[in-house]
């Protein structure tokens, strides 16, 4: 299976493909639109990453030692980022969660794009991945 | 009707001339010239202000009143100059009612921490509206928490105006102040102030007007609006940031304790007692911000120059275009279509949110602000997650309007 950095390498090269900021913005609002919805069950404050402008939600499972997230957000966009950090994170140990620089963002240069406000959006959502990764380690290397 | 008044303004007032006056106009963001519409959060700098506060440091930088050299005595001069030009800007009659702060939201807690504290008691009542910035709707919780007093709140209607008899049934002889917000930075609705003045009056309490947003736009007369206190930013007029004023009346301000103490604000210390300098210095501990307040004259000379009535005339022609031409987008709504506004439109469109439409726009250059504006409460009373905001000043042209038209149909397009 592919590793974390493989799955990055590979969203670097596909926004390579992009010579301005106006495709880069398409192809992450088409991403946000394929995002599927997170079922309203899960859209909790207790599941809501502080530190956006826009409303977003987080669901982490533990299945078999890995973590799957399904996420949401009111905002288009910002659904699209969410989908890159999924795609790129789903389905890993917390291991590998936890120890992954992800330096996709800096190389796609999203956090150059996206405006201050934005990219500290997005670490949230980063830092709110991560605390679930450390949770599920801890639960489950203690039991 | 046209007026001959209206015929000279508008051959008088050219905005491609004053444009040329505001170097940062000519910058362009994303490739695109820069169309800046965020003025309600802050405006644009001309050059005369930028050369105020360099002229300063290149020229005649010292610290003020006490110094006995040719350098302190022309930093003082410049500093004190600003006060009077600020005691004309808004017809104080003494410009020892001319207190500077950094800006509005100081100028507010400047009131709440120190005549609120003198004056208000257990049981009293604050107004305010659901239309306050959180500047003018923190420093009173705080205060009523502390005290035990309580935050009564005028409704407003779906046009976003206040509520005129709402209003009137939450004045009583309990009511201490009225703290108001004179023009919304989140909807333009500019509030009946002088009506809301004379219904305090009629239960002596003491009225505050959060002027932050109207003093660019509207002519000020604080002694016609016959207000207690009033405070503004420099940087919503032109000036630059980290300086503002509040006004108070006299006989207040005499009578209020000292908000912070430190120099600048003593007559003389010892550690048995220390006495308080006079009005305005009282309130003005620590050296202050000499630069921007030096600059802020500038500023107000620039609007002087221009012409508040002839800048206003033009900003008003821009707001009625725009919300002609915004209306004309089936999926947006205006928000705030109250019978009095200025200068600004925030609205909302079907299905997308505002942070998508702004970085959107800000991919053509075009700075608007999203969000709830500072003003959570209001945003929540019309039950959205906030809204887009376009707001204009005098250098705003129907052309950069157009390209805001234009903008929203691509993110439309794109987004929805």
């Amino acid at each position: 299976m592919n590793t974390i950095r493989d799955t990055e390498k590979e969203i670097v090269e596909e926004f390579a493909l992009f010579d301005n900021n106006d495709d880069k913005y398409e192809y992450i609002i088409d991403l946000g639109k394929k995002l599927p919805p997170l079922d309203e069950k899960y859209k909790t404050d207790e599941n809501k990453v502080r530190g956006c402008q826009s409303s977003v939600w987080l669901q982490a499972d533990y299945k078999e030692g890995k973590i799957f997230f399904s996420a949401d957000s009111d905002s288009v966009l910002v659904k699209g980022l969410i989908s890159m950090l999924v795609r790129v994170l789903s389905g890993r140990t917390p291991d590998e969660i936890i120890a992954a620089p992800l330096d996709f963002i800096r190389e796609v240069g999203l956090t150059s794009f996206l405006a201050q406000t934005r990219s500290n959006g997005l670490l949230s959502m980063v830092k709110q991945i991560k605390h679930y990764a450390v949770g599920f380690k801890l639960k489950h290397s203690t039991t | 009707m046209i007026t001959t008044t209206d015929t000279i303004l508008k051959k008088t007032f050219d905005v491609h001339a004053l444009r040329e006056q505001f170097p940062i106009l000519k910058r362009q963001v994303k490739g695109y010239p820069l169309i800046y519409l965020d003025n309600a959060a802050t405006s644009q700098k001309p050059q005369v202000v930028i050369d105020a506060l360099v002229n300063y440091y290149t020229g005649f930088n010292a610290n003020i009143h006490r110094g006995i050299h040719s350098l302190a005595e022309e930093a003082t001069a410049a500093f004190e100059a600003t006060r009077d030009a600020v005691k004309s800007f808004i017809n104080a009659s003494s410009r020892e009612e001319i207190i500077f702060t950094r800006g509005t939201t100081e100028g507010i807690n400047l009131v709440a921490a120190t005549w609120g504290r003198a004056n208000v008691k257990a049981g009293d009542e604050i107004i305010i509206s659901t239309m306050e910035h959180h500047s003018n709707i923190v420093p009173w919780q705080v205060l009523c928490e502390e005290k035990g007093a309580v935050l009564k709140v005028i409704p407003v209607n779906d046009k976003g105006e206040i509520i005129w008899e709402e209003f009137l049934k939450l004045v009583s002889p309990k009511t201490k102040l009225i703290s108001i917000v004179h023009v919304s930075n989140a909807l333009g609705t500019v509030n009946p102030v002088k009506a809301i003045i004379a219904e305090a009056r009629k239960v002596g309490a003491v009225v505050m007007v959060d002027g932050a947003q109207s003093t660019v736009h509207l002519d000020i007369d604080v002694q016609d609006m016959d207000c207690d206190f009033f405070a503004f930013s420099s940087h919503k007029m032109y000036g630059p940031t980290g300086i503002g004023v509040l006004y108070g009346k006299k006989a207040l301000l005499q009578e209020m304790p000292v908000y912070q103490g430190g120099g600048e604000m003593i007559r003389e210390v010892t550690f048995a007692k220390t006495t308080f300098n006079e009005l305005p210095y009282k309130y003005e501990a620590g050296t202050p911000n000499i630069a921007d307040t030096i600059a802020l004259k500038a500023a107000i000379d620039f609007i002087n120059e221009n012409g508040k009535a002839a800048m206003r005339a033009h900003e008003d022609e821009l707001l009625e275009y725009a919300t002609e031409q915004l209306q004309q987008i089936p999926s947006l709504s205006i928000i705030g279509q109250a019978k009095e506004k200025v200068s600004l439109v925030s609205f909302i469109i079907d299905k997308i949110h505002p942070q998508d439409i702004a970085i959107l726009l800000d991919n053509r250059g075009i700075a608007v602000r999203t969000g709830h504006h500072c003003a959570q409460p209001l945003i929540d009373r019309f039950c959205i997650p906030g809204t887009t905001r376009a707001s204009f000043a005098a250098y705003n042209t129907k052309e950069e309007i157009d390209e805001l038209v234009k903008g929203l149909h691509r993110a439309i397009k794109l987004l929805a």
